[in-house]
């Protein structure tokens, strides 16, 4: 089944047509990459998935509803996390507290006006918030502040953050961007661990090692359209791929 | 984390309250024991921790919070022309109107960030001094400023309500048959608001105001106004809206303002547009900066110095630093004397500026930062003190 449908988006800036007529269809359960030359669009597909760009027709419907419209905490509240290209956290406040954020906003909602209790009074969201720094291997740096952490640990926290969440979609902005290979190492390990809970993933990247490491299926965008979809192997063996990503070059 | 728990907060709390319960006695040596400059450093604290609430947690610098201080301070005196010289009404009056004045304001304000919503406060608040200076004359009485004033005559007539900046109805008194004998002053159910009795009601407000503001600054809410000025897009897509924190945030700290205008009025029943000005709402902004932003100390402290700065070097004349530097030989007299005159009495504010330049430059994280570098030399053998800013107390 599908949990989210993409159909005919189309997106103008200017006069370069970003987008145009994009399917896509993204199984319940799966890992769906991304991939595609630099200028293809993907980022800008993504955006429209958070709310962050509005297409200029078209729709995108998460589960059931459309997401068009909506502000980014509203699409956050239908079930979707995302990690963004550059790690986004909050630099200033503890791990825990990084992490907390996140559950309290699942828990609370979008909006509650609680200024009287300490946060240490909601002792669950602390517990599960604490677990999930141990599964990510963060544990001992929990009372850090976290503008002193690597780029792999940020990584991570960010990860942990949207897990907390528990969300039915999580978007991935090129998990690895910019990271050592052990770290990017590191990251698909971690991805590997996630899938074990069997969250819907969509991944923009363009490392393909991480790629095909990670990928159930695969589609690839040029110059705004999907010109392929299909595993990892057919995709591999496609020669318009090739033509279009690699410039001929074989995988 | 480790001075975050309830213990810690509890003997803050204490130290706090009695810090300030006993300031007639330990300020006294300074010459800063009275009652006048005392409840200004209440008062002024007041305004100042309600700011940070806003500034310190969320880091949105509103440039326009002496609105509220105006606000606060008009609807106490009409309290007490209306209806009754007792301050608990007109303080629970204030205070609502403050936040009624924040939400209106705050709502169109929030729309923006950084320096654009800096300045619409700065806009609204300057608005807010033309209406009160000028366009709502009969309401603030302009120039003059509004003041408690004599009772109007029995027999007046139906035009009362247009001379009502000039003469006072106090309904409620009156039908309690309360006699006054010329103007009247301030009361707390008999208690008269003035010298110590008025300090100590603005002491015990304040150390309420602080308690508050501990309690926000630990809870969940807090913890979210710290995310919108960690990274308040990331807090967005984290499924979190923001826009009704920052409004909630704003109303609070107009709020504050709206009490300590109130308290003005309390100690002092007369309230005046300069009081909205923009140099009012700078100031508030220095003193948050100067005591340590985002601290729930530094504000106080940041208030009280300014205050007690201005009520210090501004008594200065001639004749004492004559006294101070008469060590010195006649002839070097005369010219350190002609020097240091600059930044005494009327040029008080050259002493705060340059020493806002020094705490900046050695101490961005205001006094309390200072405060933690002291403390730090004190226990080196345990963990290194909080970096600037990012302390809790």
């Amino acid at each position: 089944m599908a949990i989210l449908e993409v159909s005919h988006v189309n997106k103008r800036f200017g006069g370069l047509k970003a987008l145009n007529e994009v399917q896509l269809s993204v199984e319940e359960g799966s890992v769906h990459a991304i991939i595609g030359p630099n200028g293809a669009g993907k980022s800008t597909l993504l955006n429209c998935f958070v709310g962050r760009l509005m297409p200029d027709s078209g729709s995108v419907i998460f589960n059931g509803t459309s997401l068009l419209g909506l502000r980014p905490h509203e699409i956050n509240q239908t079930g979707v996390s995302r990690v963004f290209q550059t790690p986004e956290i909050f630099e200033d406040l503890t791990l825990l507290e990084n992490v907390m954020i996140p559950a309290f906003a699942k828990a609370d909602g979008a909006f509650k006006f609680n200024a009287w209790y300490r946060v240490s009074s909601r002792a669950e969201v602390r517990d599960e918030a604490a677990a999930l720094l141990e599964e990510v291997g963060l544990a001992d740096q929990s009372k850090m502040i976290c503008s002193a952490l690597s780029r792999g640990d940020k990584r991570r926290l960010e990860m942990a953050m949207c897990l907390i969440q528990h969300p039915k979609l999580l978007l991935l902005d090129e998990p690895t961007a910019g990271m050592s290979r052990a770290d990017t190492n590191n990251t698909i390990d971690l991805l590997k661990k996630i899938g074990e809970r069997g969250i819907t993933k969509i991944i923009i990247e363009h490392d393909m090692h991480v790629v095909f490491s990670l990928a159930t299926t695969i589609s690839v965008l040029a110059q705004g359209t999907v010109i392929a979809e299909g595993n990892p192997d057919d995709i591999k063996g496609d020669p318009r791929v090739q033509e279009a990503y690699l410039g001929g070059a074989h995988l | 984390m480790n001075g975050n728990s309830t213990r810690s907060d509890f003997l803050l709390l204490i130290i706090f309250a009695a810090v300030v319960l006993t300031a007639p006695i330990t300020l006294a040596p300074i010459g800063a024991g009275y009652p006048d400059i005392l409840q200004k450093f209440a008062i002024y604290g007041i305004f100042a921790i309600g700011f940070n609430i806003l500034f310190g947690l969320t880091g949105y610098l509103s440039f326009g919070h002496a609105a509220f201080l105006g606000v606060g301070s008009y609807a106490s005196v009409w309290m007490f022309k209306l209806f009754t010289m007792n301050v608990i009404p007109a303080v629970i009056f204030s205070v609502a109107l403050a936040g009624v004045f924040a939400l209106l304001i705050g709502f169109v304000s929030l729309r923006r960030s950084g320096i654009y919503f800096s300045i619409l406060t700065l806009a609204f608040a300057q608005m807010s001094y033309n209406l009160a200076y000028s366009v709502l004359t009969p309401l603030t009485n302009g120039e003059t400023g509004l003041q408690v004033r004599h009772l109007a005559p029995a027999d007046r007539g139906p035009d009362y309500v247009l001379k009502l900046v000039n003469e006072d109805l106090r309904w409620v008194d009156q039908a309690f048959g309360v006699v006054e004998h010329g103007i009247p002053i301030t009361n707390l159910f008999g208690m008269k608001m003035s010298g110590y009795p008025g300090f100590y009601f603005c002491a015990v407000i304040l150390i309420i105001a602080f308690f508050i503001a501990m309690r926000i600054s630990r809870s969940n809410f807090g913890m979210m106004l710290k995310a919108i000025k960690s990274n308040q897009n990331r807090l967005q897509y984290t499924g979190v809206n923001t826009r009704p924190y920052l409004l909630t945030a704003f109303i609070i700290s107009g709020m504050y303002a709206g009490l300590a205008g109130s308290l003005l009025a309390v100690t002092d029943p007369l309230a005046g547009a300069e009081r909205m000005q923009w140099t009012a709402s700078g100031e508030v902004v220095l003193m948050t900066i100067l005591g340590g932003v985002g601290t729930l100390i530094g504000p106080f402290l940041g208030a009280t110095l300014i205050k007690g700065f201005s009520a210090l070097f501004s008594s200065y004349n001639e004749n004492i630093l004559h006294q101070f530097f008469s060590f010195l030989p006649e002839f070097m007299q005369d010219g350190v004397v002609a020097v240091a005159s600059m930044f005494v009495g009327e040029g008080w504010e050259l002493t705060l500026g340059l020493l806002f330049v020094i705490i900046m430059l050695f101490l961005p994280g205001g006094l309390m930062q200072g405060f933690y570098l002291i403390l730090g030399l004190f226990k080196r053998k345990k963990t290194s003190p909080p970096a600037a800013g990012k302390s809790e107390a």
